[in-house]
């Protein structure tokens, strides 16, 4: 049999790529336009504008989506906030000792995370009604660090075992305490990483829209806002200016922390 | 024991870390788990089983549909984006200029929402949207093809199935991009002098390479499929009935929590059985 020659393996090499690229960035790319294209260019026959406008996006804030957007910042910070605060001593727990049931532990984590957030929705809506927490951005925040904090302890955990335990033994010997030398030494180091499992767990939260949805109604949040509000509009470009507020924070999110991303989505994936 | 020398225990400060984290999740995800089924089948104190009769007879329930989509698109699209997600890391092993630029490219939709998705794929696919514009300015077509409307099920099925794919295809290419990392690349260079077809290095390098990759991901996106539900709701409203869909239909719009936890529990289960299979692959794959 003869081969092909082998430039042509490597065309059909770029030419898939190149097709695979398109194929995300065109849809993104179009998306995006469209949000600021004027309804007339818009509902006529020209795929590309020449001219835009920021009508669609002010008529989304008029209608709320950005005090929607800010609840969301909201929710999705705290949502850090809770799930580092349990998390990250569980996460440092894993790396550092071995212990008796410590497999176990870690696999009951990552268990959880199996079930998805739909499968606790209705108690916890019916729960929090009780409570007085429906249609609270701090009930929400709760329920999204149910999902978030499984991840967190396991990605801490591997952030910490990343960490030489040579350095922490070092500030041992010159004296430090178990918290100082976990703050004064190992803090820093995992900082980085830390910083990129935060921002990953704040979109978690972020993209979050069932239980969005679901448990708040007037407090919404802006997916909630999105499915429920702007997506009544009969005006298509407003949908996609909504849909550009939505991946805005995700796309800022993309550009700092690509060194880690594919390592991070890896094992957040996990 | 003294309590300080207690605390010094390695077991008993472990525990003490991970107490938090265990009362959480048992709080948040165990009990509503169990709560889940006093909902749907506790009524006034009694066994009941009226949300199980809505679920399978109202004529306001999709129940089977929705079992019928959810499946169906998860044996559509699953496989799709396996050997998409193959094909791309195949042709990453080398390296080449604008290789980072291509995965960071790749990984994109994982930032994304499923909600931002549907909406992105709307743009594309609507009567005013670029597809439309895109045929009809080549004169392919003279009318608009309409994806959306219950008459059009199937349109609106290939414009899920189409959506579904961009946006996760991603989770798949990132998890064995990441566990071909690990592969000693001398193996597949080799192959590559010896000019070794696409087919032989798919079928007898990296498939037995990555396995244990390959298994992970296909496992973490059968149970995403079972939760797929804005990309299904934006695009085909409850013309293409979903679980989560229905799931969701059930609190906003039938006020039923009873039918929502059943929907919940279905879920639950399905993603339970595929769960042991997961937990099992982890056991080798997680634990070093």
């Amino acid at each position: 049999m003869v081969s092909a020659p082998a430039w042509i393996g490597e065309l059909a090499r770029y030419a898939f790529l190149a097709v695979l690229v398109s194929w995300i960035l065109v849809p993104l790319a179009i998306s995006i336009v469209y949000a600021f294209t004027p309804l007339d260019v818009y509902y006529s026959n020209a795929i590309l504008t020449t001219s835009f406008t920021l009508d669609h996006v002010k008529t989304l804030w008029i209608l709320g989506a950005g005090e929607a957007f800010l609840r969301s910042v909201a929710v999705g910070a705290m949502t850090v906030g809770i799930s580092f605060l349990l998390g990250l001593p569980g996460g440092y727990a894993l790396a550092r000792y071995v212990f008796p049931g410590r497999d176990a532990v870690k696999l009951a984590i990552i268990a959880t995370r199996m079930f998805p957030i739909i499968v606790i929705s209705v108690s916890l809506l019916k729960t929090f009604f009780n409570l007085g927490l429906n249609d609270t951005l701090i009930g929400l925040a709760l329920a999204h660090t149910a999902m978030a904090l499984p991840f967190v302890v396991i990605i801490t955990g591997s952030i910490f075992g990343g960490i030489p335990r040579d350095l922490e033994e070092a500030g041992m010997i010159f004296g430090l305490s178990s918290i100082m030398v976990f703050l004064r030494i190992t803090l820093p180091l995992a900082a980085p990483g830390l910083t990129a499992a935060g921002m990953f767990t704040f979109l978690l939260s972020w993209n979050e829209v069932f239980m969005a949805s679901v448990l708040t109604l007037v407090n919404r949040t802006l997916p909630a806002f999105i499915l429920n509000s702007a997506f009544a509009t009969p005006i298509e470009p407003i949908r996609f200016a909504a849909a550009f507020m939505l991946i805005l924070p995700a796309l800022v999110f993309m550009f700092l922390a690509r060194r880690y991303l594919v390592t991070m989505w890896a094992m957040a994936a996990r | 024991m003294p309590l300080s020398s207690l605390l010094q225990d390695n077991r008993v400060k472990a525990w003490l870390l991970l107490s938090p984290t265990i009362l959480y999740l048992a709080v948040f995800i165990a009990y509503p788990i169990i709560d889940s089924f006093r909902i749907a089948f506790v009524k006034n104190g009694s066994i009941s089983f009226e949300a199980v009769d809505f679920l399978l007879y109202s004529p306001l329930s999709e129940f089977w549909s929705a079992l019928k989509y959810t499946f169906l698109l998860a044996i559509l699209v699953i496989p799709t984006e396996t050997l998409l997600a193959l094909t791309a890391v195949i042709l990453l092993f080398k390296r080449f200029r604008g290789r980072d630029a291509v995965i960071y490219v790749l990984v994109m939709p994982l930032a994304l929402s499923d909600l931002a998705a549907g909406l992105i794929w709307y743009s594309m696919l609507t009567g005013k949207g670029f597809l439309n514009k895109l045929l009809l300015n080549m004169g392919l077509i003279s009318d608009p093809i309409i994806f959306f409307g219950y008459e059009n099920r199937w349109l609106t099925f290939l414009a899920v199935y189409l959506a579904e794919v961009w946006r996760s295809t991603a989770i798949v290419f990132v998890i064995l991009f990441a566990g071909a990392q690990l592969i000693n690349k001398e193996v597949f260079e080799a192959a590559e002098v010896f000019g070794a077809s696409f087919y032989v290095k798919l079928r007898h390098i990296l498939i037995p390479m990555i396995k244990p990759s390959l298994q992970a991901a296909l496992l973490i996106r059968t149970l995403f499929a079972f939760q797929v539900f804005a990309v299904v709701w934006i695009l085909a409203g409850r013309d293409i009935p979903v679980l989560a869909g229905e799931a969701y239909y059930s609190i906003v719009e039938l006020h039923k929590y009873d039918v929502a936890a059943l929907y919940a529990i279905v879920i639950a289960l399905l993603s339970a059985s595929i769960g042991v299979v997961y937990i099992r692959v982890f056991r080798e794959t997680l634990l070093r």
